[in-house]
């Protein structure tokens, strides 16, 4: 009984500042223009029947971003520090499942194999290079950030290099299934897609032991050593797990174009992430995290920018903007500020009652 | 701990090994490198790397990278990080461009400008970190966003300055007395340096000088190598690390000058790739990244080492674009593992 409640509570507290943003969000496009809720049903170029309208927009585009914040939250957690190359590993992802798909010609007719082969040799590359990443991180103890750099740096160039600069074009319509609609199907599918994934990490979470692991390194890692946990093989498996994330964004990202372009693909997606992961509220200096708060938090940073694009924003200048909400949001989740303004409230309270009694 | 009881090559090791400080190990590391891939570069490359101007050009190429890995590098020795250098030499020579081409500035009112952006960001970026105690990558990646984005709201096309007086600055050439070399047609041509390399030389001296016999350079390594100890010995750490940041800022304003003296234009993707570079030099330069660790000496190799293997890969032919990250990011490798196993053994060799 006394277990359930304090669970409940923790989980409104978490879950409180991601609905917040949304609900905030909400409201200020509701006086701002109202028709950006409108959702209307009408055919794509192909003639099928498709939804159409910002909210639609939102879950479609927030999907590679809710995926993401899976892994990331996972690496958070355990490492206390964050993957910025996740961006650049999306276009090796990419350029390995356009490479696998084309072979030798980058304009095929047919499809050179199937989908699910490129997909997985995609997911398995992406795991080697998150792997790479937790290797430095979890055996060589760099920071993660710097040791992420690396690929970072390189991701792009290697992504490039992999289908020796050209850009290949898939002109196989069920290609672009995975990152429109299929048939029949009103709903962008990468939404499905981010669903599956996100049952998953649930199911896993819940019956397995990932979840208290890796909370345990995060907290203490050389106290959950003593307790028998491994914490350099944990922090590893939270980098492979991204790689895994990265992967399933990857085919997202390029089957929504068809193609690729190294340089503008997944473009600072990196910040999104992390600033998933710092909206569901947890702390990125590792311990304790909230999956569905983190998975929140992406479809509320993708509700920010499809906000900012209605605005006529920039596409370049966005990122002033949103860089401005990361540091207000992680200001306020510092301890010294969290301590003022709880102090702040406390005596706000304190008048109250003052008066009351008065 | 115990160094007496042990004999042989073991303990001469442990000795010497120990006595040389981490920096200076670091140090020598990075001069060997850089000398020996100069030395391959001239034997593997032929004649155009014996030229003194070639090694003129990778100074002036690289001046601005010069100051801003120099305050990368007293960030890192203070254990932080600002990966927003690169935006805010962006935001600067973007800045100082609209400035001086829509707005007739004068070049003064261009380099004070350029030294308050810095000094802005220094601020912010210092008091967040320092004060608020929130992780520096975070506030230093938000402030990378947030120069970029600013970059493309001051202006978004590229263009060329004209201003008259920049122009006559921008093409000042600075003669180096002594070197030189015959020119095809049989002429003597001096060597040359940009203004921007004198600016950097100066602040790589004065920052050395500053880390290793002031007050507030010793305080920083303090600082970076145990800021608990560091508060102990009365060291105001919060201050400190603010300073650094700051140092960082005014650094990052000034290599923003620089660079667009370098260039002499405006455009929002200068300097992209610009704090990857800066931190990958100080890293290959002997700072480590986990503090008070570092050496501008060794910055300064460590720019021209990476700038060298640049030239090496685009003078071997393979200039397609995707090479230099790869090589930056092999050497970044290459280094950071060196750190780390080079730290680890020696932590081990004393403690045994």
């Amino acid at each position: 009984m006394d277990s359930t409640k304090t669970k409940k509570i923790s989980f409104n507290k978490q879950l409180l500042i991601p609905i917040a943003a949304i609900i905030a969000l909400a409201i200020f496009n509701l006086i701002v223009d109202p028709s950006f809720f409108k959702i209307t049903l009408g055919t794509n170029s192909a003639g099928n029947p498709v939804l159409s309208g910002y909210l639609i927009t939102i879950l479609d585009y927030g999907s590679e971003l809710a995926i993401l914040a899976i892994g990331m939250t996972l690496v958070t957690a355990a490492s206390g520090g964050q993957d910025i190359s996740v961006g650049a590993t999306i276009a090796i992802a990419g350029s390995v499942i356009l490479r696998v798909l084309c072979g030798n010609n980058s304009r095929p007719d047919t499809l050179q194999a199937p989908i699910i082969v490129a997909f997985l040799v995609a997911c398995v590359v992406a795991m080697l290079f998150g792997a790479f990443n937790g290797i430095l991180v979890a055996y060589f103890k760099i920071q993660p950030m710097v040791a992420t750099l690396i690929l970072f740096t390189a991701g792009r160039s290697i992504a490039a290099w992999i289908n020796n600069n050209e850009l290949p074009i898939i002109s196989e319509p069920s290609f672009g299934y995975f990152g429109g609609y299929i048939p029949g199907i009103p709903i962008p599918t990468p939404f499905f897609i981010a669903m599956i994934c996100v049952i998953v990490i649930m199911l896993v979470l819940k019956f397995t032991t990932l979840g208290l692991y890796t909370q345990a390194v995060g907290i203490n890692g050389s106290s959950s050593r003593l307790n028998g946990i491994n914490p350099q093989f944990i922090k590893f498996l939270t980098f492979v797990i991204l790689g895994l994330c990265v992967a399933v964004a990857g085919l997202i990202k390029v089957s929504r174009l068809s193609t690729i372009n190294y340089s503008v693909i997944a473009k600072d997606i990196e910040m999104d992430a992390i600033l998933a992961v710092a909206l569901g509220g947890n702390a990125l200096s590792g311990g304790k995290f909230n999956m569905t708060a983190s998975i929140l938090g992406a479809y509320v940073i993708q509700f920010l920018t499809t906000t900012l694009y209605k605005m006529n924003v920039n596409s370049e200048a966005l990122s002033a903007y949103k860089a401005v909400v990361v540091i207000v949001l992680v200001v306020l989740s510092t301890p010294v500020v969290r301590k003022k303004l709880s102090q702040l409230w406390g005596k706000l309270t304190v008048k109250q009652a003052v008066k009351e009694v008065a | 701990m115990n160094e007496k009881n042990k004999t042989g090559f073991g303990s001469k090791f442990t000795k010497w090994f120990g006595r040389t400080s981490d920096t200076n190990l670091l140090l020598t590391i990075t001069i060997v490198v850089f000398f020996l891939m100069y030395l391959g570069a001239i034997v593997f490359q032929g004649q155009g790397f014996l030229k003194p101007q070639t090694f003129f050009n990778i100074l002036n190429a690289n001046a601005a990278l010069i100051i801003t890995s120099v305050g990368l590098s007293i960030v890192m020795i203070c254990g932080g990080i600002d990966i927003s250098v690169g935006g805010v030499v962006a935001l600067v020579s973007m800045s100082c461009a609209v400035y001086l081409d829509f707005h007739g500035g004068s070049i003064i009112g261009a380099i004070a400008i350029a030294i308050g952006i810095g000094v802005v960001f220094g601020v912010v970026q210092g008091f967040l970190v320092a004060y608020l105690d929130i992780q520096p990558f975070i506030v230093t990646l938000a402030g990378m966003f947030f120069a970029r984005g600013m970059t493309t709201i001051v202006h978004t096309a590229p263009f060329n300055v004209e201003n008259e007086a920049f122009v006559n600055l921008k093409d000042t050439r600075v003669i180096v007395p002594g070197f030189g070399s015959y020119n095809k047609l049989g002429n003597y041509v001096n060597a040359y340096v940009e203004i921007g390399v004198i600016v950097a030389i100066l602040v790589v001296i004065l920052f050395f000088i500053i880390l290793r016999w002031t007050k507030l350079g010793r305080s920083l390594y303090a600082v970076g190598g145990n800021a608990q100890s560091a508060l102990m010995l009365g060291i105001n750490v919060r201050r400190t690390r603010f300073l650094s940041h700051l140092i960082c800022g005014i650094l990052a304003g000034i290599a923003g000058f620089v660079y667009f003296m370098h260039v002499g234009s405006g455009s929002a993707s200068h300097a992209s790739g610009m704090e990857m570079n800066a931190i990958a030099s100080s890293i290959i330069g002997g700072t480590m990244l986990t503090g008070g660790v570092g050496n501008i000496i060794g910055t300064f190799f460590g720019v021209l080492s990476l700038s060298t293997i640049q030239n090496i890969v685009s003078s071997a032919g393979l200039d397609q674009a995707w090479w230099t990250g790869i090589t930056i990011a092999a050497m970044l490798c290459i280094f950071l593992v060196i750190q780390s196993v080079v730290i680890s053994k020696k932590k081990k060799l004393l403690t045994k």
